[in-house]
C-alpha cells in the first residue's frame, strides 16, 4: 500500500487578501492552461508571467511575490482575463500586488504623480493660474492667426457649462498645441464646455500605484466639483 | 466612479463616441476627400480602457467609424488581432513612469511588429499613454511610421489643421492645406 504524501498545511495570506477583496477573482478556479501567459506581452520579462504569478500566490510564496518587480511590468491590460477559460481577474490580483509593496518602495515616477495629484490637483502639478494663463495664451494666437475661430471661447471651470473635457495633464505643459486642434472641433460643432480646474486629468497615477485612498479622494473631490460648482451634464474624457 | 460608489448625475463619455455621433448627425462635418489621391494609409492602437475595460466594443467600433470617415476606408488598415483582443502597447498601467524602460520596450515589441505589419505610414492613437509608448517604440527601434492624435487628423481633414498644430506630422503631411491661406 502506498501512503499519500502529506502535505504541509498552506500559508497563503496574500491570496485570502486578494480573495477577500476581489471576491469574483476566482483565483481558485486556475486550469493551468496557459492562455493567459500565451497572450500577454510581459510574458519572460523578469523571468515571470502570468500563470506563473498566480501558481506563486496559490502556493502562498507571498514574499517571492512582492519582491519581484514584474507587478511593474504587467500594464493591467486585461487581455489574459478575455482568454482566460475561467475568467479569473489577473488585473486586479496584480493591482492587489502592487498595493502589498511598502508605499516608498513602490515606484518613484508614479508615486510622485499620485502625490502631485493630490497635493496641486493633476498630476503634472499644473497650478491653476498657469493652466489658465496657458489656454488662453494659445487661444489668443488662434483667434488672432485664424479668423474662422475669432470666435474661440476657451474656459476654465465655467458654471452652468454643459459639458466638461477632461484631458490628459500632460497636454498643457508639454504639447500646448495639440490642445486647440480638439478645441475647432468643439468649437465648431457648437458644444457648450468648459475644462475642470480640480483633481483633473485623464490620468490617475494613483490608481496605477494602488493607493485606492489617493484615488478615491481624487474622483470624490472632482465628482463634487462637477456636481456643484460647474454642474455639468457631461464628463468627457479625451482618452 | 463605479468602484468607490461616487455619486454623481452626470454622465461620463468618450471624446470618440461624441465624434462619431456628430458625424451622423452632420454636426462634424469631415471626409476624407483630402486624402482621395494622396492614399496615405493609417492603423489605429485600440486604448485597452475603451476596447477591454468597458465590456462593450461600442467605442472601439465608433473610433473605426470615424477614422474611416477621416482618413477613407480604403486607406484604413487594421491590426490584428484588434479590438477587444488588442494587445496592450506596454504603455499603461504607470509603465512609462514605473522605471522598467527595458522591459517596456520589450512588452511594446509585439506591438511595434504589428505596425509594421500594417505598413501604416500612421498610427492613430487615442490615448495619450499610448502615443507616448508608440512613439518612443518608433524611435527605440528604428521605425518609420508617425504617431497621431485622432483630432490632429479630423482638422487636417476639415482644412483647420492650424501650423503650430503639426509637430506629430511626417513631412508628407507638413504643409498640406497650408497653402491655401498664403494665396
Ligand atoms: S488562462 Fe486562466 S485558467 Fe489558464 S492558466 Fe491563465 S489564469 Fe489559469
Ligand atoms: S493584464 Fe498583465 S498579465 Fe494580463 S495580459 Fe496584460 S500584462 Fe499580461
Amino acid at each position: 500500500m502506498t501512503d499519500s504524501i502529506a502535505l504541509d498545511e498552506l500559508t497563503c495570506e496574500l491570496k485570502n487578501q486578494v480573495a477577500s477583496r476581489v471576491p469574483d477573482a476566482n483565483l481558485d478556479l486556475c486550469l493551468t492552461c496557459g492562455a493567459c501567459t500565451g497572450g500577454c506581452p510581459a510574458s519572460g520579462q523578469y523571468d515571470m508571467d502570468p500563470r506563473k504569478f498566480l501558481r506563486m500566490l496559490l502556493l502562498g510564496m507571498d514574499e517571492e511575490i512582492v519582491k519581484n518587480p514584474w507587478a511593474w511590468v504587467c500594464t493591467m491590460c486585461g487581455r489574459c482575463v478575455t482568454a482566460c477559460p475561467m475568467k479569473i481577474n489577473i488585473p486586479k490580483f496584480i493591482f492587489n500586488v502592487r498595493a502589498a509593496w511598502p508605499r516608498e518602495k513602490r515606484p518613484k515616477g508614479i508615486r510622485g504623480s499620485c502625490d502631485q495629484h493630490i497635493r496641486s490637483g493633476n498630476a503634472m502639478g499644473v497650478p491653476k493660474e498657469d493652466f489658465v494663463f496657458t489656454i488662453e495664451d494659445v487661444a489668443e494666437e488662434i483667434k488672432e492667426e485664424q479668423p474662422d475661430f475669432k470666435g474661440l471661447n476657451i474656459t476654465a471651470d465655467r458654471p452652468g457649462a454643459h459639458m466638461v473635457l477632461n484631458q490628459n495633464s500632460r497636454e498643457p505643459v508639454t504639447e500646448p498645441d495639440e490642445m486647440s486642434p480638439l478645441w475647432k472641433v468643439l468649437h465648431l460643432t457648437g458644444v457648450d464646455w468648459t475644462y475642470p480646474t480640480v483633481m483633473w486629468g485623464g490620468e490617475n497615477y494613483c490608481m496605477f500605484l494602488a493607493d485606492d485612498e489617493g484615488w478615491r479622494y481624487i474622483m470624490e473631490e472632482f465628482a463634487h466639483h462637477i456636481e456643484h460648482n460647474i454642474k455639468a451634464k457631461v464628463v468627457v474624457n479625451t482618452e | 466612479m463605479r468602484k468607490f460608489n461616487i455619486p454623481h448625475t452626470f454622465e461620463l463619455k468618450s471624446i470618440i463616441e461624441l465624434f462619431a455621433l456628430w458625424i451622423k448627425q452632420g454636426t462634424l462635418k469631415v471626409n476624407s476627400d483630402w486624402n482621395k489621391d494622396l492614399k496615405i494609409k493609417f492603423t489605429v492602437q485600440d486604448p485597452c480602457n475603451i476596447a477591454r475595460k468597458i465590456e462593450s466594443d461600442h467605442i472601439v467600433n465608433d473610433l473605426r467609424f470615424v477614422i474611416k470617415t477621416v482618413v477613407g476606408e480604403e486607406n484604413f488598415i487594421d491590426m490584428v488581432p484588434n479590438r477587444s483582443n488588442n494587445f496592450c502597447c506596454g504603455g499603461g498601467g504607470g509603465a512609462l513612469q514605473a522605471g522598467h524602460t527595458e522591459q517596456r520596450r520589450a512588452y511594446g515589441k509585439i506591438k511595434f511588429d504589428q505596425i509594421i505589419e500594417t505598413g501604416a505610414d500612421y498610427v492613430i492613437t487615442p490615448c495619450h499613454n499610448c502615443h507616448a509608448q508608440i512613439e518612443d517604440m518608433c524611435h527605440h527601434y528604428g521605425g518609420s511610421y508617425h504617431t497621431v492624435h485622432l483630432w490632429t487628423i479630423i482638422c487636417l481633414a476639415m482644412g483647420i489643421l492650424g501650423e503650430n498644430e503639426r509637430t506629430y506630422l511626417g513631412p508628407d503631411l507638413a504643409d498640406h492645406g497650408l497653402e491655401k491661406e498664403d494665396a
